[in-house]
């Protein structure tokens, strides 16, 4: 069993992951969907944070993913959130069970 | 030098609780979706202030720009957009999907906390320094590929978003028209 310190971060990061799993798989409309994704990305940077703090040799390491991951967490909203918008012009529904067909 | 620790270790358990509670505001099923998006910026409050306590003042500061800056508000512009008044105000959502998401749930908390649990890491004591010179370096250096591949994806983001919100048409007058009529 590993130290108490990390042991917390890491506990963190598994809740982190199963609420944003949870919450994907719920699926009630597009934003909810991002915003789960939005935990489990975090929850993966914060185990990033936890072992280049506790065990890595070279702790910038998992700072620069932690910071790659930020990014495509951006990246990813700004898809999530144009998609959104289109398929509500184009089908009147925030519900992604309602958008069947990929044609936009 | 008690009193500082033991307000360290205060401030610390309160910045857990607001990681845990803000993630069980994102998604609670009854809840408005305003809230939902309060809940995700009340979580990355508390990740950036463990990340301050992981010894990087820097993600710290990263983590509240983007997350909370940026982020909660594009998520507040897609809201006020695509949702109509009706729909933000609904509190009571059925979740169709409930039973397979709490399985979802379940099964990725159980093997990773055995695997959590079971596992033995050489913890390092050392106080990591918070300098970000290094962490430059590396971006420019060791990484310089991926970063300058993220900065590609993050305009590819960019163009791919303003075509999709202008309605999903580029090009000639024909396919003009169809983007006005569109919208």
């Amino acid at each position: 069993m590993p130290s108490n310190e990390i042991l917390i971060y890491l506990l963190l990061a598994i809740f982190l992951f199963a609420a944003g799993c949870y919450g994907l798989i719920q699926r009630r409309s597009f934003i909810r969907m991002l915003i789960a994704v939005e935990l489990i990305l975090n929850g993966a940077g914060l185990n990033f944070m936890a072992f280049s703090r506790f065990t890595a040799m070279e702790p910038d390491t998992g700072r620069a993913f932690t910071l790659f991951i930020m990014g495509l967490a951006a990246t990813e909203a700004a898809i999530v959130v144009s998609v959104s918008l289109s398929a509500y012009r184009q089908y009147h529904t925030v519900d992604p069970d309602d958008v069947k067909d990929l044609k936009l | 030098m008690t009193i500082l620790s033991a307000m360290s270790q205060a401030l610390f358990g309160a910045f857990v609780l607001m990681t845990i509670m803000g993630a069980f505001l994102a998604v609670r099923r009854s809840v408005m979706i305003m809230h939902s998006v309060l809940g995700l910026a009340v979580c990355m409050l508390g990740i950036a202030g463990l990340y301050y306590f992981l010894g990087s003042m820097f993600m710290s500061m990263m983590q509240v720009l983007i997350y909370i800056g940026a982020l909660c508000v594009v998520l507040v512009f897609g809201i006020m957009v695509s949702y109509t008044p009706a729909e933000i105000k609904r509190r009571y959502i059925t979740g169709k999907h409930m039973p397979l998401a709490l399985a979802a749930g379940f099964f990725a908390v159980v093997p990773m906390g055995v695997m959590v649990f079971n596992a033995d890491f050489q913890v390092n004591k050392g106080i990591p320094s918070g300098d970000i010179a290094p962490l430059g370096k590396m971006l420019l250096y060791k990484y310089c590929m991926a970063f300058e591949l993220i900065s590609m994806i993050l305009l590819i983001a960019i163009v791919g978003s303003i075509i999709l919100s202008k309605g999903g048409h580029v090009g000639g007058d024909e396919s003009e028209e169809g983007g006005d009529h569109a919208q």
